[in-house]
């Protein structure tokens, strides 16, 4: 199976079971996932148990396993300190869940900046796109979702053996016919002339864009759009000013993703007794110190949304420009 | 078979199309169809849009003495005035200042009978301008970044300029935030962009959609399956939601014959035979849906009068029928500033006669096969944007329509119904990696010395819940929560509230299994 159908049977159904030689992306926790991939005889070993690869194949994606090993079941998986009787699941991966689990040979881009990436250059089935570098192929898997199933990514990477790591993955996930991996230094060399006028949409993530733009003018269809990722806004600026001569619909956006938590909380009456002053009655709380505040858990309880805390704050600005006509 | 190789984007206007056209510079925004008798009308002047027929998108247009001309490729690129003033990165060094300069009315010695002499003689707009220019007394002590502000504002009024844009996910949403934003839900482009991302959607997709944001996402969808799959477009009750949005898309026809109408009760009827109870389904299905099942021709029908009616005139269409269309259920809430602007949206063109062989193939009720397909397989993902509903029981009828394992996204412009909804997924264990999110998009203006954010920004794009659909043998180990959390933890030390046990009992049971917190 390819994590991007290449063809209608090839698309994961409810009807398609986990066969060996399958990627699946084992899911602990929504921040704790790996791809796996899955083989006879193999076996996963983690916090939650032993998980046999067997046990795994012919069960239907997005099945729940149970590890096995270590002490007895502690009812589903809770805990699995122990180190069994917890479980995970089993995904079918995606390009979401690949940019979530591959490994880091760089900094890579995530969700927001992909789909913004994907929408603003405009990319349909059938489009050509170049891209450079190609670092851990995030973006470039999600982009090769985008053009399939007849359309075609040159990525380049002026590191050998990155780029040779990509290509490895994307062979693994099935891409090779969407995704051609090159090394070359499009900094210094611009890129290919094979190119030439032939590409829909071209995406940078390099050091000092503005000494790939010119090239991009060349390769681009006209009207065809320009992406430029950088980190750093004196690079953005620098970039802006190579764009002006040959690009036009020059726009620059940082684009976040703020995420929310919700809880299930019974806030307490501004009439209740002084007893109950203290921290929030959540849920989580009633488990650890269940006895001291069942008082205030008699009142019902709402669905309370906020955002998490943490966030990333920034990953970089993307720039957009059109190829003039 | 299934997969003609998809044509390349069309990057020329052509006889027929549905074309975006941009006057001065997002001044105006309007969608207009090339047909042979098509106008825009710009000032007091009525132009015909064929001069736009064969021209590449992206292609300048000013207003010549008989209509729309091309502008010269040098002049293209004045449409960037604003990056283009200060190139020589002077402007730190700038030593002008507005400390002169008195608003009292005399500084431009033309006058307007000047002007109207002049466009007698057959004087250019930027004939004009320049002789405003010219005859402006504060133009030279004004500092390089007013004067080409003083520029443009007179180049809007004597030489405005009409730049033609193709129209694709991303153009068509960014005009109807712009300009009618309540029709799309208020769904801002990075919104639709993460849908269409969290959805999984890519060729050969079998997508299940929701779409009460007047064909906005139906169309996106289409054109990310370029021709292959099928957007499977659903509604509740027996009439479906105007898609109209879908054709100011330039669909091909494989691309439009890919998408098709259903209503929800005859999903959920034909799924009911299978074996997936869910926690939340309890009469959910009778409340949501009409139980009676128009017949197909009937959706049909409605469907074609529809397009029949539509975009004779676009300002029609756009700006009069926004609460009613998007059924939002406090209209008042539904206000917004950019409303005002609607007239703005007007395109008054005469866009008689569209191309509705085009449009009436799109709505089709699926084939019987493709049902029994999709009752085995699944849908391979699913879109619900329903702004004006309350999600949490439609997502649970939807939910077992699709594959396991397929991720889903829903939209809503309130916070409140999507973590409900989250709430009851959780508990409910139909799903895995939940996310409660909403984008934040800031956009800059970069300029030497002077690059800062906008000062004005979009502060709400709409929320996102997106997450992933899982093998529903799970939902029978929801059934057994109760017993399981009392061995667990009720003779332990855990006193269960008399009020709302059982729901309280399911929260429990997440944090104990649900996510393997650590406890």
């Amino acid at each position: 199976m390819t994590m991007v159908p290449l063809d209608p049977s090839s698309k994961p159904t409810s009807q398609r079971r986990i066969a060996e030689g399958d990627t699946v992306v084992v899911y602990e926790r929504h921040d704790t996932m790996r791809a796996v991939a899955v083989r006879a005889g193999g076996v996963l070993q983690n916090r939650f148990g032993v998980f046999s690869h067997d046990d795994w194949i012919g069960r239907p994606f997005g099945s729940k396993v149970f590890g096995g090993g270590g002490g007895s079941s502690k009812g589903g998986g809770g805990g699995g300190k122990a180190g069994g009787g917890g479980f995970v699941h089993l995904l079918a991966p995606t390009p979401e869940l690949w940019t979530l689990v591959l490994s880091h040979r760089t900094q890579i881009l995530y969700i927001a900046d992909i789909s913004l990436v994907v929408a603003y250059l405009e990319l349909v089935p059938g489009c050509v796109v170049l891209e450079s570098g190609t670092g851990s192929g995030s973006l470039t898997t999600s982009l090769a979702r985008a053009v399939a199933p007849h359309g075609q990514i040159h990525t380049f990477d002026f590191h050998e053996q990155r780029a040779a790591s990509a290509r490895e993955d994307f062979e693994k996930n099935g891409l090779s016919s969407l995704i051609t991996v090159n090394v070359r230094d499009v900094q210094g060399e611009g890129f290919p002339e094979e190119h030439c006028g032939a590409a829909d949409a071209v995406f940078l993530d390099l050091p000092q864009p503005w000494l790939a733009i010119p090239s991009v003018g060349l390769m681009l269809k006209k009207d065809g759009v320009l992406c430029s990722f950088s980190p750093c806004i004196e690079q953005v600026q620098r970039a802006c000013e190579a764009m002006k001569t040959s690009f036009t619909d020059i726009r620059t956006f940082e684009i976040l993703l703020r995420n929310y938590e919700i809880r299930n909380v019974a806030l307490k009456s501004v009439t209740s007794d002084e007893a109950c002053v203290g921290p929030l009655p959540q849920k989580r709380r009633m488990l650890t110190a269940p006895g001291e505040n069942t008082d205030c858990s008699q009142r019902s309880s709402s669905i309370l949304v906020r955002p998490c805390s943490s966030a990333k704050g920034h990953t970089g600005y993307l720039t957009f420009a059109r190829l003039c006509v | 078979m299934d997969s003609p190789p998809p044509p390349p984007i069309r990057r020329e206007a052509w006889e027929g199309c549905s074309v975006l056209l941009d006057i001065n510079d997002g001044d105006r925004l309007a969608f207009f169809r090339l047909t042979p008798g098509a106008t825009v009308k710009i000032g007091n002047k009525t132009c015909s849009l064929q001069p736009l027929v064969g021209r590449p998108f992206g292609s300048l247009f000013r207003l010549g003495a008989d209509g729309l001309v091309p502008c010269a490729a040098a002049d293209a690129t004045s449409r960037d005035h604003n990056t283009r003033d200060g190139a020589d990165g002077q402007t730190q060094d700038e030593t002008r200042d507005n400390r002169s300069l008195v608003d009292n009315n005399t500084a431009q010695n033309l006058s307007s009978d000047d002007i109207e002499a002049m466009k007698r003689d057959g004087a250019t707009g930027d004939e004009i301008v320049e002789a405003l220019i010219a005859n402006s007394s504060t133009f030279g002590k004004k500092t390089v970044f007013s004067q080409e502000k003083y520029k443009l504002k007179k180049q809007k009024k004597y030489a405005p300029k009409v730049l033609l844009r193709r129209p694709s996910a991303r153009s068509i949403c960014e005009t109807y935030f712009k300009k009618s934003p309540a029709r799309i839900g208020f769904m801002r482009v990075d919104t639709l962009s993460l849908l269409l991302s969290m959805a999984n959607i890519g060729a050969y997709s079998d997508v299940l959609v929701v779409d009460m944001v007047g064909g906005l996402v139906v169309g996106a969808v289409a054109e990310r399956l370029g021709g292959t799959g099928y957007v499977c477009s659903t509604y509740l009750g027996s009439a479906p939601c105007s898609i109209d949005i879908i054709r100011m898309y330039n669909l091909s026809s494989d691309m439009v014959s890919r998408i098709v109408q259903v209503p929800l009760s005859d999903l959920c009827s034909m799924h009911s035979s299978g074996n997936t109870p869910s926690l939340l389904n309890g009469g959910a299905e009778g409340e949501m849906v009409e139980p009676a099942v128009v017949p197909d021709e009937d959706a049909q029908a409605s469907l074609a009068q529809q397009v029949d009616t539509a975009v004779s005139d676009e300002k029609a269409q756009l700006s009069t029928d926004q609460p009613t269309d998007m059924e939002v259920s406090e209209p008042s809430l539904d206000e917004h500033p950019v409303q005002d602007e609607n007239s703005s949206l007007d395109g008054k063109g005469s866009d008689g006669n569209l191309d509705a062989s085009k449009s009436s193939k799109a709505g089709k009720a699926p084939s019987p096969e493709k049902m029994k397909y999709w009752k085995e397989h699944g849908f391979s993902s699913l879109i619900v944007c329903a702004p004006g509903h309350e999600v949490e029981r439609l997502v649970a009828d939807l939910l077992p329509l699709l594959s396991y394992s397929a991720p889903f996204a829903i939209y809503h412009q309130y916070l409140d119904p999507l973590a409900k909804c989250m709430h009851s997924l959780q508990v409910s264990k139909m799903a895995i990696g939940l996310q409660l999110s909403e984008p934040w998009l800031r956009e800059y203006q970069v300029l030497p010395s002077r690059t800062h954010p906008h000062m004005q920004m979009n502060a709400f794009g709409g929320y996102i819940l997106s997450g992933i659909r899982i093998h529903s043998t799970d939902c029978m180990i929801a059934n057994n929560f109760r017993e399981l959390v009392l061995n667990l933890y009720g003779s332990r030390y855990f006193m269960p509230p008399a009020v709302g046990f059982a729901g309280d009992i399911l929260v429990y049971c997440l944090y104990a299994c649900g996510e393997q917190t650590d406890v």
